[in-house]
């Protein structure tokens, strides 16, 4: 059997507002709750409400031979929550099917791996609980923020007693060898390394609306036929990908729902092929090879490295500034100060100081809520300052 | 005395020294009973509540027709003051007071022209002709049609002498001159070489030469400017005249009880982030002060080309959480700003004059200068530096920052000497250049 093993990531991190040097000292609320709220509600209305309906039919439709994972962050949960419970409630039923899997990743949606260890550890935790208290799950399958990854994250992830990890499949990881295969990671002897088959993945999250792209337009069929023509060369093909794809990236008069919709039947249509979640793949394979990674990977930009988020110096600067804070914080045991530290680690503050204007560029400005990196990193600084004098008090 | 002035920015809309200092100059003019018509390019509604000076739209001003169509009018007029200098609309965004908002219009609209033409000179075709009295890529062109009506406003506004301010408004003067035959007054606040170093725009250049040869007296805001005027304009000596800027007579907040945010202490630069406001000496000076007391915060506020390239610097030295960036600060977040500071620093290159540290003064903030500005030949109560000095920067802004006394000192006696750098002085002294060739 071969197995279509999907995963979604779920995520909107928390907007600062508008922060200038004279609110320093003065104004402790950094958030743009309108700008949050107004991108939730519209998210959920393109893409979450719409999506979760179409999969939670698809699930009753096919009865148990469909099936899914997700990782939510927890920043996006605290505002489903706050914004729209409608959401968080049809996540809650797509879970009770049995058919969705969920999976953790830093509470937080941080870069925390690459700076603190121990700080890492605590938003796997706090992630862990989190989904456990909502969902009443307990994840044994983790990606890091971004799908960050290499042998470091591996082992880290292992002693925390997770089965299976999910990456990035990059050629540079891979070199001649598949993605359709499970791994293990070098440094680890339980653990299950999941890679993204990118180019299978990357034709539904990116291409599948490019007219000018030769396989315009993507049919369910067509997409079924690439599918089924691995056979005998794989054991899964890994399609991970923002779920954010579903309306909001590829917007509904694309087709991308109708083609969804389809998919699941022409993929059984093949007997040799079946959905399965990450653990059911990790738990039903033997790791073919060892496979080693000692530079870090992720699904980001054409680069697929950490350049995103630490390419100059001005996200340096504030990463380093960030966590610098962290003895500090952490020794006030003041919950509130320790959950906006937190949501300052959040990596989409750095992705907005990115200077990378090429090829990449694009997507970043699409997600960009700054007119320019300059402004981000000065915005973010003046928050940081604030937060700081806080501390003191 | 009835004086004409013409002039290109006034108060509440102006994007720099100048319009600050014209209207400081009126005002102490007007109190010595002069009489003055202040000609801008455009009036905007608020600068209506101006009392002390008649203000003249040039574009609500009917153009001298005889018997000339307005249009033949002004490209015969346009055509007869180009003969004496060359003149090409400039495709690049002059920057001599450019605000923020200004300078990323002119980007985008820059961005827009590229390779089509600047758009012709005489759109209009009615008695009258509107400038827009902004800066940017148009404003040669704009500066040679405000020019072309000058003298028809010099024929009919009673005057016995005329003031002219900085090259914009250097060809307006030389025409009213020619058509009312009153003595010529040129004011310079900036020049060409203080805006672009060594790389000048030669019509500006060649355009304020013009000016000043045809001048009868030449009022420089320094030494430092007249120097420049006399050596490199190859100007007569006797008629050049330094008169400095100064501040309002009533004008002394202090900081009037003003709780400041930060318990650090605020050292800082206020201005256009340019290559001659010399911000990056302000950065670098910066970067060892922190190195030897963590317990200060620098703010740059102001925009301008080199501000994306300090943003980076400061954060390759890893300073961001000590050093702020502002952007471009209007009316009264200047006001709180300098509420907020502990010291000001203005490390120019080069400062015709340099009037915000008397601003800063007027907040009780101590000021570190640049030894090449106008206002070091007046300020005593002020520390000077040589701007390339960062490490004597350095020094002196820790050791103002460490030394309450030395801190008071520059306070109390500055707050003594911001009393004698009146205008009403300088109207004095104009008054006396007025008469000498009235």
């Amino acid at each position: 059997m071969v197995n279509l093993c999907f995963y979604f990531q779920v995520h909107q991190p928390n907007r600062l507002k508008k922060y200038s040097y004279f609110q320093i000292g003065r104004d402790h609320f950094y958030e743009d709750d309108e700008k949050n709220r107004a991108i939730m509600e519209k998210v959920a209305q393109k893409c979450y409400l719409p999506t979760n309906r179409l999969m939670l039919r698809l699930i009753e439709r096919y009865q148990g031979a469909f099936k899914i994972s997700y990782s939510i962050s927890g920043v996006c949960i605290d505002q489903m929550k706050k914004f729209s419970q409608e959401t968080l409630d049809s996540f809650k039923q797509l879970a009770d099917t049995g058919c969705v899997e969920l999976i953790d990743e830093t509470y937080n949606h941080s870069l925390s791996f690459l700076y603190s260890p121990e700080e890492f550890k605590r938003q796997v935790l706090a992630h862990n609980e989190l989904i456990q208290q909502e969902f009443g799950l307990t994840p044994t399958t983790f990606r890091n923020t971004e799908l960050i990854y290499n042998n470091d994250v591996a082992l880290a992830v292992e002693k925390l007693g997770y089965k299976t990890i999910l990456a990035e499949g990059a050629d540079h990881v891979l070199d001649w060898r598949s993605p359709n295969f499970v791994y293990q990671p070098q440094t680890c002897n339980k653990l299950k390394l999941l890679l993204k088959n990118y180019k299978l993945s990357d034709d539904i999250a990116f291409r599948f609306s490019n007219k000018g792209w030769e396989s315009y337009p993507l049919t369910a069929e067509k997409f079924a036929n690439w599918v089924h023509a691995i056979n005998g060369s794989g054991e899964t093909i890994n399609l991970f990908m923002d779920y954010e794809t579903f309306g909001e990236h590829q917007w509904e008069d694309s087709g991308i729902f109708n083609f969804l919709e389809h998919l699941p039947e022409w993929i059984l249509k093949n007997p040799d092929f079946q959905f399965a979640t990450p653990a059911e793949v990790s738990a039903s394979h033997s790791p073919v090879a060892k496979l080693n990674v000692p530079d870090f990977v992720s699904w980001a930009d054409i680069e697929r490295d950490l350049s995103a988020w630490r390419g100059n110096h001005l996200q340096d600067d504030a990463l380093d500034a960030v966590y610098q804070l962290e003895n500090r914080v952490m020794e006030t045991e003041n919950w509130d100060l320790i959950r906006t530290w937190r949501s300052l680690q959040t990596s989409d503050h750095f992705y907005y100081m990115c200077t990378k204007w090429f090829a990449d560029g694009d997507v970043h400005k699409y997600f960009n809520p700054y007119s320019s990196p300059y402004d981000a990193y000065i915005n973010y600084q003046n928050v940081l300052a604030d937060f700081e004098t806080t501390l003191d008090r | 005395m009835k004086v004409l002035m013409y002039g290109w920015e006034f108060p509440p809309h102006i994007s720099g020294g100048l319009g600050v200092a014209c209207h400081g100059l009126t005002k102490a003019l007007s109190s010595h009973q002069h009489q003055i018509s202040f000609v801008l390019p455009k009036l905007k509604p608020m600068n209506g509540e101006s009392s002390h000076v008649q203000l003249i739209d040039v574009g609500r001003f009917p153009v001298y027709t005889s018997n000339l169509s307005p249009k033949e009018f002004v490209v015969r007029q346009i055509e007869r003051i180009s003969k004496n200098i060359d003149i090409h609309a400039i495709s690049s965004p002059l920057s001599p007071y450019l605000t923020e908002e200004q300078y990323q219009e002119e980007l985008l609209r820059l961005a827009r022209l590229e390779s089509s033409e600047v758009p012709n000179a005489f759109r209009e075709t009615s008695h009258n002709i509107s400038l827009t009295g902004e800066y940017g890529p148009n404003l040669m062109s704009e500066v040679v049609r405000y020019a072309s009506v000058a003298g028809s406003i010099a024929m009919r506004v009673e005057h016995d002498v005329i003031h002219v301010h900085d090259w914009l408004t250097m060809l307006a003067g030389v025409e009213a001159k020619r058509i009312s035959g009153k003595p010529l007054v040129i004011h310079a606040h900036a020049l060409e070489f203080d805006r672009s170093g060594d790389n000048i725009n030669q019509a500006v250049y060649d355009i304020e030469r013009f000016g000043f040869h045809q001048a009868d007296a030449i009022i420089a805001v320094s030494h430092m400017t007249r120097n420049v005027i006399i050596q490199r304009y190859g100007v007569s000596p006797e008629k050049v005249h330094v008169v400095h800027n100064a501040v309002a007579k009533d004008a002394y907040p202090g900081k009037n009880g003003y709780q400041k945010a930060s318990k650090e202490k605020v050292v800082l630069f206020l201005g256009r982030i340019t290559f001659q406001k010399g911000p990056d000496y302000f950065v670098e000076a910066a970067a060892k002060v922190l190195a030897r007391n963590s317990n200060v915060r620098f703010v740059m506020a102001g925009s301008g080309d080199m501000a994306p390239k300090m943003i980076e610097r400061i954060a390759e030295l890893r300073l961001g959480r000590k050093f702020h960036f502002t952007g471009f600060l209007k009316g009264a977040e200047v006001e709180q700003m300098y509420k907020e500071s502990d010291l000001y620093v203005m490390p120019s290159v080069s400062e015709p004059f340099g009037i915000s540290p008397l601003e800063a003064m007027r907040y009780d903030v101590p000021v570190i200068i640049s030894k090449t500005s106008g206002v070091a030949e007046v300020l005593d109560s002020a520390l000077k530096v040589d701007f390339w000095d960062t490490d004597e920067l350095a020094d002196k802004i820790l050791a103002v920052l460490d030394h309450e006394p030395l801190r008071r000192e520059l306070i109390d006696r500055g707050s003594q000497e911001l009393k004698k750098i009146q205008w009403e002085n300088a109207a004095e002294h104009i008054g006396q250049i007025y008469q000498a060739i009235a």
